[in-house]
């Protein structure tokens, strides 16, 4: 072919209608019914909320007593392990004493219905979590979607930085197999295996399926949950009505369980 | 090169005691393992993807499943036939395929492979026994 001006232009002309057809055939091509691609999502009954946050009225329990069926409800569900040994022992939620849940708030002759009533700790799912800023792996991580920090236990390689961070001693390690230590599985629930450190996990599990967590259920309306950042939640509504106080907030984590004192 | 008889002889030598396992396990071969399915599985016919795709990607659509559980609170699983799934080896998966011994240890054990799920996970076959 002669390299006239003329069919140099016809050459672009036919290859510009060449590459244009391209996507054309594509789109047609997509409507002939290939399979849909198989879709993730998150079950519209799921629980949502911005910042979890738990406020726990204190008043309501009086004897150390008063928390062992919230405990145990935690406790069975999660395949939280019993050992006699205090070095091997796993904690989720537990009950600690006014002064040592709240090192830096006594007084020295502390108001004496506060001092010896039970107090309920766990994990305060803080909103400036130094746990998570010290795991090397990300194992454990403050969820985008709704401020939980939870643990992801196929990634944890046990170096337990995250419970040196942890102020509250939120965290425990498994020293050991936790399975001979649970005295009736909950098979709804994985356990954990040796050489990983696990914690409250808010019952993500539970709020997926838009249900509370089993220590909410257990309590008998003392334990309430909520979104910290909606004005119209049940927590903003208890927080507005009572004083309320948290652990060690001058550390900054702020961490979003609050207690009715 | 007197020594031609030798060191062919050593070659052979050398040729045979190299191949002896192939030569000593010829024919020996482990045949593939059958899984074995409960009534349950053979009941819903497809698992949540086609047999062939589970067969060789499902430790693929694990890890997915996996990470989108623990980090983006995603449980459900809708498959190209429109079926919806929850998420969840222990109570998804070992739901119908609650015989771990003949069919996950089967073909990890031929494959030589040692998955660390079940460290975990509960084995809700153990239950039936």
């Amino acid at each position: 072919m002669e390299r006239t001006r003329r069919n140099i232009l016809k050459l672009f002309g036919i290859t510009a209608l060449g590459v244009s057809a391209k996507p054309v055939l594509n789109a047609f091509a997509k409507e002939q019914g290939h399979p849909a691609e198989p879709q993730i999502r998150k079950g519209e009954k799921a629980l949502k909320a911005k910042q979890w946050a738990m406020v726990i009225d204190t008043r309501q329990f009086h004897s150390a007593h008063d928390l062992d069926p919230i405990i145990e409800a935690c406790h069975h569900a999660h395949n939280v392990p019993a050992f006699e040994n205090k070095n091997h022992e796993i904690k989720w939620i537990w009950d600690e004493k006014y002064h040592h849940a709240f090192p830096n708030k006594t007084t020295k002759f502390l108001n004496e219905s506060v001092e010896h009533r039970p107090f309920l700790v766990l994990c305060n799912h803080c909103e400036n979590p130094p746990c998570c800023r010290a795991c090397p792996t990300k194992a454990t991580f403050k969820r985008e979607s709704d401020g939980i920090v939870l643990m992801d236990f196929h990634r944890c390689i046990g170096c337990r930085f995250c419970m040196a961070a942890c102020p509250y001693g939120s965290r425990s390690f498994n020293f050991r197999d936790p399975r001979p230590g649970i005295a009736e599985q909950n098979d709804q629930f994985p356990t954990r295996m040796k050489g990983v450190v696990e914690k409250c996990n808010f019952c993500a599990e539970r709020l997926a399926v838009g249900e509370l967590p089993y220590c909410v259920k257990a309590s008998n309306g003392a334990i309430k949950v909520g979104d910290l950042y909606d004005p119209d939640s049940e927590v903003r509504q208890l927080l507005k009505e009572n004083y309320t106080i948290r652990r060690k907030q001058a550390l900054g984590t702020e961490p979003s369980v609050y207690y009715i004192v | 090169m007197n020594d031609k008889k030798w060191i062919i002889a050593g070659i052979v030598v050398f040729l045979a005691i190299f191949a002896f396992p192939f030569w000593y396990n010829m024919g020996k071969a482990a045949p593939a393992p059958e899984v074995k399915l409960t009534e349950k599985a053979k009941a819903a016919k497809q698992c949540v993807m086609p047999t062939e795709y589970m067969r060789a990607e499902h430790m693929q659509l694990l890890d997915v499943w996996r990470h989108n559980v623990v980090r983006n609170a995603e449980r459900e699983f809708v498959n190209t036939e429109g079926k919806t799934f929850n998420m969840s080896l222990s109570n998804t998966c070992m739901d119908c395929h609650a015989n771990k011994a003949d069919f996950c240890d089967k073909c990890h054990d031929y494959a030589s492979v040692d998955p660390y799920c079940w460290d975990c996970h509960l084995d809700r076959s153990k239950e039936n026994e």
